[in-house]
């Protein structure tokens, strides 16, 4: 379970995080909606330790995550980076292998191989792929080499950062079955930032609206189109008026 | 007018400048650190062994090439008004081993190589690379920065001897060619003149702007603003702050190895 208490977090006078209180159960999969620019996506580095909150807590399994092993903490975690994030010097399948080829777990050079392109098949790329280099890929195929590292060292969670920006409804309805299946398959514990509502449809069981530095809605995503809240109806139904200022 | 503007200004601008001094000496500190705790990625070191070093080479013996032969005529010239043409062999070791060798090379390594690292790394943290690092539980600056730094630290007086080398035999080619010395005179001469210190000071010159390069480089990648425009900031601000600190610390070696 990641819980977070009262965090805050500022970057000069912009005040991202002004309290954000959410728990997200082991073996759900919780999507995080919001507004450009809300702070999801320093939300979900927070929690991983790329950004340090200015006060509150964030725990993980009960677990306050500045108290403990930083790589062993790490070891748990799996994530899909918005641009795919994947190292332009390596191959697809040494960046799809990248922990299995380092660290305390370290595989032999072909095993790490092998599992690098069992993962490609089970994200739908072909076993040709894992000698390219992600430069000669497209959007989408990076999207999948991303998703095909995050699950490569088999994470008890993972994070989703904007897995369908910049693709085609097709591939991001793929994308989206893909995440779903996989999230399912292995049992883990999801957190997706979003702001694709075809998205939260396909992959949330839980919803949270994050707004004015605070989440203003959070409940199971069948009850989010029936929610009162004036923020959350804007937001699903796209609406240019409505209590969340549009910039014209 | 605010009589207090200006020394206001000048306060901002001095501890502006030196909370930079300051992040940068840390930089170098934590290198060092993590340069003595494992893990140690060798397949990076000797990657960046063949950017730094084999890749450099061209540009570091054809700048010393033509610089041994400038010196040459310039000596020449020079000390022709006193009739010491002879010494040309000789100032022309020295000058290339003890000085445009460590100081040209070092300038040639900072433009090629603190702004190819600085570019490299800069982009890696606006693609957020390196997060991915981060969360695939490995050090960026064990991965990255020590790699580079160790390999430029140990690359560059190579290269430098190697230019010390080429610059000398560019003064030759001149020399003979050119001003018509005699050529087995012209190698006596360098020979009985140049002593293993005048080259070894170079070297050492060499290893200490291998290290300011590969560490420039790397800070200000890592330190790189959003955007192109952020990480062209980034790679620019490396090779200028790097040749500076080339010239200022080849000052400082040159007082402390040869005026005690």
């Amino acid at each position: 379970m990641i819980s977070l208490t009262d965090v805050h977090k500022a970057f000069g006078a912009n005040r991202v995080l002004q309290g954000v209180n959410l728990t997200i159960p082991t073996g759900e999969s919780m999507v995080i909606i919001g507004g450009s620019g809300t702070g999801k996506s320093v939300l979900l580095k927070c929690v991983l330790g790329l950004v340090t909150p200015d006060s509150g807590s964030i725990a993980v399994d009960g677990v306050d995550v500045t108290q403990t092993d930083r790589d062993t903490f790490l070891a748990r975690f799996g994530m899909l980076f918005q641009g795919g994030a994947l190292f332009d010097s390596l191959s697809v399948w040494q960046n799809v292998a990248f922990r299995l080829l380092r660290g305390p777990k370290k595989l032999p050079k072909a095993q790490a191989r092998e599992v690098a392109i069992e993962k490609l098949r089970r994200v739908g790329l072909k076993p040709e792929v894992a000698d390219l280099f992600p430069a000669e890929l497209s959007g989408g195929m990076q999207k999948r080499v991303g998703l095909a590292r995050a699950i490569a060292a088999e994470p008890e969670i993972i994070f989703f950062d904007e897995p369908t920006t910049g693709l085609d409804p097709i591939m991001s309805g793929v994308i989206n079955e893909l995440i779903r299946e996989i999230v399912v398959e292995m049992g883990v514990t999801a957190m997706t930032i979003t702001h694709d509502m075809t998205s939260v449809r396909a992959i949330a069981d839980k919803v949270a609206m994050l707004h004015g530095g605070l989440i203003r809605w959070t409940g199971p995503v069948a009850e989010m189109d029936a929610a009162t809240d004036p923020y959350l109806d804007q937001f699903i139904h796209g609406r240019a008026h409505g209590p969340i200022e549009a910039v014209r | 007018m605010n009589l207090t503007l200006p020394l206001a200004v000048t306060g901002r601008a001095t501890l502006a400048a030196l909370a930079a001094v300051g992040r940068v000496a840390l930089f170098a500190l934590q290198t060092v650190t993590h340069l003595l705790r494992p893990p140690f990625y060798w397949k990076e070191f000797l990657s960046s062994l063949m950017q730094v070093g084999y890749f450099s080479l061209p540009v570091v013996g054809m700048t010393a090439f033509f610089t041994g032969g400038a010196l040459a005529l310039q000596i020449y010239s020079g000390g022709a008004r006193f009739n010491a043409e002879s010494v040309v062999p000789s100032i022309v070791a020295i000058g290339m081993a003890r000085e445009l060798g460590p100081v040209l090379g070092g300038l040639m390594v900072a433009a090629r190589v603190a702004s190819s690292i600085a570019a490299e790394i800069g982009t890696m943290k606006v693609t957020e690379q390196i997060d991915a690092l981060v969360t695939l539980s490995t050090n960026p600056m064990k991965y990255l920065t020590v790699p580079r730094v160790l390999a430029a630290t140990l690359a560059v007086p190579v290269l430098v001897g190697v230019g010390d080398a080429i610059g000398i035999f560019g003064g030759y080619v001149v020399g003979v060619n050119r001003l018509g010395f005699n050529s087995a005179a012209y190698l006596k001469n360098t020979a009985d003149f140049l002593q293993t210190w005048d080259v070894g000071s170079g070297m050492i010159k060499g290893a200490v702007f291998g290290f300011i390069v590969a560490v420039m480089g790397c800070y200000y990648g890592m330190n790189s603003d959003r955007g192109a425009q952020g990480v062209g900031r980034a790679t620019k601000s490396a090779v200028v702050a790097a040749s500076v600190m080339i010239l200022a610390s080849n000052y400082l070696l040159t007082e402390l190895f040869f005026t005690s």
